[in-house]
């Protein structure tokens, strides 16, 4: 019975984290209709930035500068967020699938870089020796797990409330308007890049702060935790929850989530040994569908976005 | 340096028939089409399955050509895998591309673009395994050009080189010369100002993608030819041809092979300085510093 509480507790507590980032891609495609194609990379560097920040002093690379926890946190969020500013500012007054190759081009080069640079991120080994706040005063892993799964929620309530209360507010009005029509907004004296630009980066720091949480949960973060997989997981919570709905997000991210592992659980133990290696190959084929046939048949995703008329 | 010069261009030439095809996509259709590199590893492997079919129905056909490792089976077999491949391209369109367009969003198709190239690039795994494949077990052996410095190259290199260059030009020849080739650039242009003027707009797509899909596969085979056959060509090669494009400007077929030299050369050349871990990361410096300097490419017009 412990067993199986202390194993939804892990489930739920990286799928609430998982659910911070889809609403950061939300404010970013669903409300502004911008494409972000690298999210892992924005993802990994709230995660490596927080670690780096906040971590121990390790032999091998630099780092351990021991910094109180909020402020590693942010710090990676901040690091995620000059990221999504210097390639927005490149690619948001451009064609609009210039973001969408050069976000990509991000992720591969971020991963590239933690990968190979041993000095800055341990390389392919990655980052270790991060003390967890408050884990030596909770002795017991499994309380510590409650009280982290606990923290991730309220953090994801933070957010959602955030996301909320800003798509009602004037600015997203003007995110909308500058979707539905740009030339429209433009007339009416906005200036829609700059509004891109800042959603853009807004919603590239909630994803860091979503790769914050993940490395605070995992102690650890490597180029394995980065890869496109990640971006492609996060779309597909995204789009089969109902881009424009943060609900849908949400719900997007438990559904996904639970596919995804059930999915690995599932072959794990039935599949036979030789079809096994390919467990990895059989999920993306997966996400790959669920990702073109939501696109075909229900773009408008699970829960549809809601027409808001803010006053 | 002249090897890592030499091997640049090479590499560029494959970059630049993969960057023809999906710089006529993305201009004709509006999108960029993430899943145009899976067409490379479709074309590799197709190849080699018909070089494989051919050279069992016809054993005489399968000597090699010396001083080349290329066989007439796999001569015969490229052009049935650039055909094959071509209509796969025709039937993704079909199967999903043209019912997204229909619905209107041109960033939807950006997304299922990654959808198809993951259930494509993860279909080929399954059906022909995660190993590397090569065309030929044959050791190519390298000619020694000079010793100091060294210069290596291989006879098949000199082909596929040679080959590139001459495809190339015979699809320079058709876009300038012919009138498909006019309204081929007339729908790059302006798909709608095309139908006016009589242009069977749909079968000119299917053109696109036809053309598209079989100049990837030559790339893919020529990758494979050079390198090895994996099912993640397409991963690996995906960024670096969007480079290609975007340098040479997106929808000038001569800026894309502009833009494939420049890209395989500079991966080669920062060889010299980087160690070759950092390759993969050259493209998106590339993107970034042509985005900086010239936002259209090299010969590429501004356009919203």
């Amino acid at each position: 019975m412990i067993g199986l509480i202390s194993y939804l507790v892990f489930f739920a507590t990286v799928a609430s984290i998982l659910a911070i980032a889809v609403l950061g891609l939300n404010l970013q495609w669903g409300n502004t209709g911008l494409f972000n194609g690298g999210v892992a990379a924005f993802f990994g560097a709230g995660a490596y930035g927080l670690i780096l920040l906040g971590g121990t002093e390790q032999a091998d690379h630099i780092g351990g500068f021991e910094l109180f926890y909020p402020v590693a946190l942010v710090g990676g969020i901040l690091l995620s967020g000059l990221i999504a500013w210097v390639v927005g500012i490149l690619t948001i007054r451009l064609r609009r699938d210039y973001l969408a190759i050069a976000t990509f081009g991000v992720a591969v080069a971020f991963e590239n870089l933690m990968r190979n640079a041993e000095w800055l991120s341990g390389g392919a080994k990655g980052m270790r020796g991060f003390e967890r706040p408050f884990e030596d005063s909770i002795a017991d892993p499994f309380v510590f797990n409650i009280i982290f799964f606990c923290f991730s929620v309220l953090v994801l309530l933070g957010v959602y409330l955030f996301l909320e209360k800003l798509i009602r507010s004037p600015f997203g009005r003007l995110l909308r308007a500058i979707r539905e029509d740009e030339v429209a907004a433009q007339s009416l004296g906005k200036a829609p890049n700059q509004v891109r630009l800042t959603a853009f980066v807004v919603g590239s720091m909630i994803m860091g702060l979503a790769g914050g949480l993940y490395a605070t949960f995992y102690a650890f973060v490597s180029p394995q935790d980065v890869l496109p997989t990640l971006t492609f997981q996060i779309w597909a919570m995204l789009i089969v929850g109902g881009s424009g709905n943060n609900q849908g997000g949400i719900l997007g991210a438990f559904l996904i989530w639970a596919a995804w592992t059930a999915s690995g659980w599932m072959l794990s133990k039935f599949a036979p040994v030789e079809a096994q290696l390919y467990t990895g190959t059989l999920q993306y084929i997966m996400i790959g569908m669920i990702i073109v046939g939501m696109l075909l048949w229900r773009p408008q995703g699970l829960l549809p976005e809601k027409l808001i008329v803010s006053q | 340096m002249i090897q890592h010069l030499l091997d640049g261009i090479l590499v560029g030439s494959i970059l630049s028939l993969g960057a023809i095809g999906l710089t006529l996509v993305m201009h004709t259709l509006r999108f960029a089409n993430f899943s145009h590199a899976e067409l490379l590893s479709v074309g590799a492997y197709a190849a080699l399955v018909f070089d494989g079919i051919f050279g069992a129905l016809y054993p005489q056909i399968r000597s090699t050509l010396d001083p080349l490792s290329l066989t007439w089976s796999l001569i015969l077999a490229i052009l049935f895998a650039m055909i094959v491949t071509g209509l796969s391209a025709i039937l993704i369109d079909k199967l999903v591309f043209r019912r997204i367009r229909e619905k209107g969003d041109e960033l939807s198709m950006v997304f299922a673009s990654f959808g198809v190239a993951m259930v494509l690039r993860n279909l080929i795994s399954l059906f022909f395994g995660l190993k590397s494949q090569l065309f030929s077990n044959d050791i190519a052996f390298a000619i020694v050009i000079s010793r100091d410095p060294m210069i290596l190259v291989k006879p098949d290199q000199v082909f596929v080189l040679v080959a590139a260059l001459m495809v190339m030009l015979l699809f320079h020849l058709i876009l300038s010369r012919t009138t498909f080739g006019y309204a081929l650039q007339a729908v790059a242009e302006n798909p709608v100002l095309a139908q006016i003027s009589g242009v069977n707009l749909s079968r000119m797509l299917k053109m696109i993608w036809l053309i598209g899909g079989s100049l990837a596969a030559l790339s893919g085979i020529f990758y494979g030819l050079n390198n090895q056959i994996n099912p993640v060509i397409g991963r690996d090669l995906v960024l670096p041809i969007f480079a290609a494009t975007i340098a040479g400007g997106i929808g000038s077929v001569y800026g894309a092979v502009l833009g494939g030299f420049l890209v395989g050369i500079a991966s080669n050349l920062v060889l010299m300085i980087l160690p070759s871990g950092y390759s993969p990361a050259v493209p998106f410096l590339i993107i970034l510093g042509v985005l900086i300097l010239r936002p259209n490419g090299i010969l590429g017009e501004a356009r919203a």
